[in-house]
């Protein structure tokens, strides 16, 4: 689950992560209130979206006044931002962050996020702030400094140092103040089980003191259960409404541009059946697990997920059966193509446990637009084939 | 021969009541392996499943001599089970439960490497050596017995891997279900070191997927160490970058951890990487004959 920006902030302020000062805002009149509250006499104005590159769309901006603040929210609540992370059709603004100026002297960036392979926390940081950290990697990856730390002994001394030499800070006072920087970011994304924090830019002010200009969070679903606070931060209007419906009845779904839907058992063979079709020439509409024990009720709401999408020439009911047996399943295909009118062509493969006795369930059930797969290449074929009307 | 377990392998169950571990130690049990007893903490002293329940590990291992835990407890206590294990005894840990907080399996793994205990999973299907011992929740009956290792981050491609083998008339000796997590026990090069030193094992099938740089790091390995022909597929190829697929640990992040990096980098290491998971019986066939 990710946050936003402003959600973010609340997180670092808990920890004493220093940011500039900042009001949340759904309004423009709020946004000039908020102004006004905060004082100054610059203000920056910045769309809150599960996003990165809301600069470069548009979705942040400079106000000299008053006046102007409340113009500029006017202009981006209601926008919807396109930017690299969002994809082609953007991200409606319905919240904006209304933060005081900084004196900006310099711009760093730093990062925490899982090293799989060392199965720790590693610190990013670099001196190249501002910047998309994956073209920094690219092209100057000798710029990027990473640091792992173990959580059974957690952030020493020398993890610090190892940061500040690797920043190329001398002065000690602003020493002192980064590492204590970094370790409150550290601190906080262990004690609230974060995937990832990003921090880009951190800014060093003319003051030579440092703060988060930016804060981006995720974390990680399966520990949600113990933070009721961050799963309170949860925005649902910037989650898929389809991905959303479907994880309620224990589905994951990820729609995608193609034309063949896909409803199989188990994540890996959704990505393998996916990856058939379109090794055989088709274009897979969806990523669909049904879970390890697909039922008639779950397979009638794969079926509904899917058929929502006008895309869909075709559904490839893919199910290795192992501890769930197929003639269960194939009666749980019967009914749902009973609860649900499914008007496309459904190419059924269903192999392992009791997979003969399947087969013989679907041939005798006499459902005109039901084709039986023999296997896993036999019906992403056959899916193809009906997708292109052949 | 084969690797890890046989049927002389002593196994517990750590939540053995629950209705997840009754019904899997029932049909481990059918398949023929021993298991020994299970922990339930407070119903010590009980059966189940005509085996003795026990409140703690260190119990259950003194009086059975069980070598390898089961485990099903729910997410929120997986890594307290691991680690109960891990200074218990046991030396072989298979973690089916999906949904254990990355921070939680950090510490769990820590904490059984420092005890020398191996571990496979979480969010797996576990590990089965044909014919003799299953130990986790795939179907015993399509994996018959023969001379392919097989190893994969997925359930159901394990399921179909195995089906497509042993469909050509060839057979598995072990096959390993490692799990999609971010952090994992046995991971790909362990096994495939295991299956090399194993005298009946003759090919290797290796089934990999999007995210991480697992089977990045076995590509390397297998062109420093490994001798015998392995055939790999790496599901996601069609997958979309920043979406999470099915398993915690599947997920392009940027440019990192993509199909075709991986099966690059497998090809060039002498590998025969398959672009379907539907070829891989045919695959395993051409290179044994």
């Amino acid at each position: 689950m990710n946050i936003h920006e402003y959600q973010a902030k609340q997180i670092f302020a808990k920890y004493g992560v220093p940011t500039p000062k900042g009001i949340i805002a759904n309004t423009p009149n709020q946004a000039a209130t908020n102004a006004a509250e905060l004082g100054g006499d610059v203000w920056v104005v910045k769309a809150q979206i599960h996003a990165g590159g809301r600069g470069l769309g548009g979705g942040v901006k400079l106000a000299k006044s008053i006046d102007e603040v409340r113009e500029l929210a006017t202009e981006i609540l209601g926008m919807t931002l396109v930017t690299h992370q969002t994809g082609p059709e953007g991200k409606l603004v319905q919240k904006v962050y209304i933060e005081e100026g900084a004196d900006i002297v310099d711009e760093l960036y730093l990062s925490v996020v899982l090293d799989r392979a060392a199965e720790m926390p590693i610190i990013m940081a670099s001196t190249e702030g501002g910047m998309d950290i994956e073209t920094v990697a690219e092209e100057t990856p000798e710029k990027i400094i990473k640091i792992a730390v173990d959580p059974a002994f957690g952030f020493q001394g020398f993890h610090g140092r190892a940061l500040v030499f690797g920043l190329g800070i001398t002065d000690k006072k602003e020493q002192a103040k980064m590492i204590r920087f970094a370790k409150a970011v550290y601190t906080l994304y262990m004690d609230n089980d974060a995937e990832m924090i990003e921090i880009n830019p951190l800014i060093k002010t003319v003051y030579g003191d440092f703060m988060a200009l930016d804060g981006k969070m995720g974390f990680d679903d399966s520990a949600l259960g113990r933070h009721p606070e961050i799963e309170d931060m949860r925005d649902i209007s910037e989650e898929d409404p389809d991905e959303r419906d479907a994880s309620r009845y224990g589905l994951s779904y990820i729609a995608l541009d193609g034309e063949i839907g896909c409803m199989v058992n188990g994540a890996g063979l959704a990505m393998g059946t996916m990856d058939t079709i379109n090794y055989m020439g088709g274009t897979p509409a969806n990523f669909l697990d049904v879970g390890g024990s697909a039922n008639a009720e779950t397979v009638a709401k794969g079926f509904e997920i899917i058929l929502k999408n006008p895309n869909v020439k075709a559904i490839f009911v893919n199910i290795f059966g192992g501890i769930v047996r197929c003639d269960r399943i194939a009666n749980g295909i019967i009914e749902a193509t009973k609860i649900t009118d499914v008007n496309v062509p459904v190419i059924v493969r269903l192999d392992g446990t009791n997979a003969p006795e399947a087969a013989e369930i679907l041939k005798n059930a006499n459902i005109s637009n039901l084709i039986v797969g023999d296997d896993l290449g036999d019906g992403a074929a056959k899916a193809v084939a009906a997708a292109k009307g052949v | 021969m084969s690797i890890l377990v046989n049927k002389d392998t002593k196994v517990i169950v750590q939540g053995f009541t629950g209705k997840e571990g009754s019904f899997h130690a029932e049909q481990c049990l059918a398949y023929g392996t021993q298991i020994v007893g299970g922990v339930t903490p407070n119903k010590g002293g009980q059966e189940h499943l005509g085996k003795p329940v026990f409140n703690t590990v260190a119990e259950a291992v003194v009086t059975t001599g069980a070598t390898v835990s089961m485990i099903f407890v729910p997410p929120a206590f997986v890594a307290d089970a691991v680690m109960e294990a891990a200074v218990s005894g046991i030396e072989l840990a298979v973690i089916i439960t999906e949904g254990a907080p990355v921070r939680d399996m950090q510490k769990a793994k820590a904490c059984a490497t420092k005890n020398g205990m191996m571990t496979i999973g979480p969010n797996c299907p576990g590990v089965i050596t044909a014919e003799e011992c299953k130990i986790g929740i795939m179907p015993g009956a399509i994996f018959k017995k023969g001379n392919v290792g097989l190893i994969s981050k997925s359930g159901t491609l394990t399921y179909e891997g195995a089906n497509q083998v042993c469909n050509e008339g060839y057979g598995i000796t072990t096959a390993v279900g490692i799990g999609g997590d971010p952090i994992i026990g046995l991971s790909y090069k362990q096994l495939l070191q295991m299956f090399e030193e194993d005298p009946e094992t003759e090919a290797i099938v290796m089934i990999g997927e999007i995210g991480g740089d697992l089977e990045i790091q076995a590509a390397t390995y297998i062109e420093e160490n490994i001798s015998k022909p392995v055939v790999a597929f790496i599901a996601g190829q069609t997958a979309p970058a920043g979406k999470r697929m099915g398993h915690a640990g599947a997920i392009i992040s940027g440019s990192a951890g993509t199909a075709k990096e991986k099966m690059d980098a497998l090809e060039a290491a002498g590998v025969k990487v398959v672009v379907s998971p539907a070829e891989i019986g045919k695959a395993v066939k051409e290179i044994l004959g």
